[in-house]
């Protein structure tokens, strides 16, 4: 569903603050993988998936998601294949609006936008059922302001919003670091939830090592802007905190020092 | 009454501004200074064909598409060339009263409202039906305003005029629904120049002359009545903002009359007062905030 051949990308070549971050990563996931990425401080994680979404353009390398090629698609026109939820809740809503003007956006995801009202009624009925799975409420509340809306909740209304129209890869961007530890694992719950019934191709960065393995079927450390680690099946099942640490030693020649990565 | 009425018909013309002024500052959050040339391209390019026997209707459309390449040139500017939005407005700004003597090919253009040489303006059939043509300003305007604030709300609640609120809003959502955000500053920015064009050519068909130095101030004159508007009425709804805009561009016109009519001021005083206006206008809910919050304040130190 996804082929990643070979992407290099160099930011602020030439200047003393030159950074390459992503060295030659080669990787395919199948449809309904749901790969955790995981890594230390600017391992390239991150920037993996912005280069997926189209954030910027690799120097080298391809990018094929479902068949087609969007290596050189800008931003907007790939974002037809994609679902995204972001590190800040902020980001994926639009705070000045109201939730069915924000998922009546994301339901034209990719599509033209006419001069057809935002809104056929019929879509509240559909809007409603898809807030009312997330079990807080949000279905009675249409017509409030986004930017009323705790972070975990606009979390969970991102998550809606980027699989209302089943997107050929989910992006998860460390979707639940923002939030407080209370709400960080029901957000992860509730996407996890979503995945499952939607069968959807997912990449999700995290910086907690027992997320990354307790949620989907394979893993993937990266390092220095390499993937390092590839884990999956019954390997990834049995897999545990400490093996995780001692793997990635021996597979980077580093210590694995991300401040949030051993706890949990 | 006379104050009033000519207060009512600038106030109506230049709402149509206001609106213009609101799509960029309010909707797009980016304050666009080419206003102060799309709305001189506006009344130059209407007074040049109004003055050489261009209907005037036909005048007035072509001044409302040139606005909107002053809006085009900006966006381009600002979303291609990556030019700040200020920077970009400015040097719109600067290039049109270059553009606007080249159009009017003289930097003043008398539009003669009476007489024997009195020139054919939008204002004149009304007046041909027996109006006056105080009245037939206010009434012809007011229909404009209406005709524009119906189809602009009509617009904004569109699926392209929702995209175009959220990438004011929130551009990287925007662009993560696959809109493309480039395209939508750019539209709003034409419409916005396209009825601040509007408004100057009713402007100059209105006060029967069209000068390369008219536009000066028109972007806080603009801000003027979406601040007035915003601190008097404290409504959200798009259909209620637009409203308040025009009584703000009405009110706004109305303490400009009445305090010009105070002895100590004189005409060339405009300016500082639009100025003063405007700035006090933008402190007002802080003063208000300031006066009737602070109890609650000591309460949080003491804990």
């Amino acid at each position: 569903m996804l082929h990643i051949e070979n992407l290099n990308k160099t930011f602020n070549p030439g200047t003393p603050i030159e950074n390459h971050v992503l060295r030659g990563v080669s990787l395919h996931l199948e449809e309904g993988d749901y790969v955790t990425l995981i890594g230390g401080n600017g391992a390239g994680k991150s920037t993996l998936l912005s280069g997926v979404a189209g954030t910027f353009l690799p120097d080298t390398g391809t990018i094929t998601i479902g068949g087609t090629e969007v290596t050189n698609l800008p931003e907007h026109r790939r974002a037809v294949y994609l679902g995204r939820v972001f590190q800040d809740p902020m980001t994926g809503t639009a705070a000045n609006m109201n939730i069915e003007e924000n998922m009546a956006l994301a339901y034209r995801r990719g599509k033209r936008r006419g001069l057809g009202w935002y809104i056929k009624s019929k879509e509240r009925e559909l809007y409603r059922e898809r807030l009312s799975t997330l079990e807080l409420g949000l279905e009675d509340r249409l017509t409030d302001k986004v930017g009323l809306l705790s972070g975990g909740q606009r979390q969970a209304l991102t998550l809606v919003m980027a699989t209302l129209k089943q997107p050929r890869v989910l992006l998860l961007d460390e979707h639940t670091a923002a939030l407080d530890p209370k709400t960080a694992p029901k957000v992860l719950a509730i996407g996890t939830k979503i995945i499952k019934e939607l069968n959807l191709t997912t990449m999700m960065v995290t910086h907690n090592m027992r997320d990354a393995i307790y949620h989907g079927n394979r893993l993937i450390m990266m390092s220095g802007g390499r993937i390092v680690l590839d884990i999956s099946g019954d390997e990834k099942q049995k897999l545990t905190v400490e093996e995780l640490v001692a793997k990635f030693s021996l597979a980077s020649d580093e210590e694995f020092t991300g401040d949030q990565a051993l706890l949990g | 009454m006379l104050i009033i009425q000519g207060a009512v018909s600038l106030g109506l013309i230049f709402s149509l501004m206001a609106m213009g002024v609101y799509l960029t500052f309010r909707v797009l959050e980016m304050p666009d200074l080419s206003a102060e040339g799309s709305i001189i391209l506006g009344a130059g390019t209407a007074a040049r064909l109004v003055s050489g026997g261009v209907n005037p209707f036909f005048a007035t459309i072509i001044a409302t598409v040139v606005g909107c390449t002053a809006g085009l040139v900006t966006g381009v500017l600002h979303t291609k060339f990556k030019i700040p939005p200020i920077l970009a407005g400015i040097l719109t700004m600067v290039a049109s009263y270059s553009v606007v003597i080249r159009i009017m090919g003289t930097s003043n253009i008398p539009l003669l409202p009476h007489g024997p040489n009195r020139v054919t303006s939008v204002f004149t059939f009304l007046q041909e039906t027996g109006l006056s043509r105080q009245a037939s300003i206010i009434l012809f305007s007011a229909v404009m305003v209406v005709v524009v604030g119906v189809v602009l709300y009509c617009f904004l609640g569109t699926e392209a005029g929702s995209a175009m609120r959220a990438t004011g809003n929130n551009r990287q959502m925007v662009k993560a629904q696959g809109i493309n955000t480039d395209a939508m500053v750019i539209l709003c920015l034409m419409i916005s120049n396209g009825l601040i064009g509007l408004s100057g050519a009713l402007w100059s068909q209105q006060q029967g002359f069209a000068s390369v130095d008219m536009g000066t101030g028109t972007i806080v004159i603009g801000l003027a009545s979406v601040i007035i508007a915003e601190v008097l009425f404290r409504v959200r709804r798009v259909w209620a903002r637009l409203i308040t805009l025009v009584a703000g561009s009405i009110i706004y016109r109305m303490i400009i009359a009445l305090a010009l009519n105070l002895d100590f001021l004189s005409p060339t005083d405009l300016r500082l007062l639009t100025a003063i206006i405007v700035a006090i206008a933008l402190t007002l809910p802080l003063i208000v905030e300031k006066v009737s919050k602070p109890v609650e304040k000591t309460k949080g130190r003491r804990k």
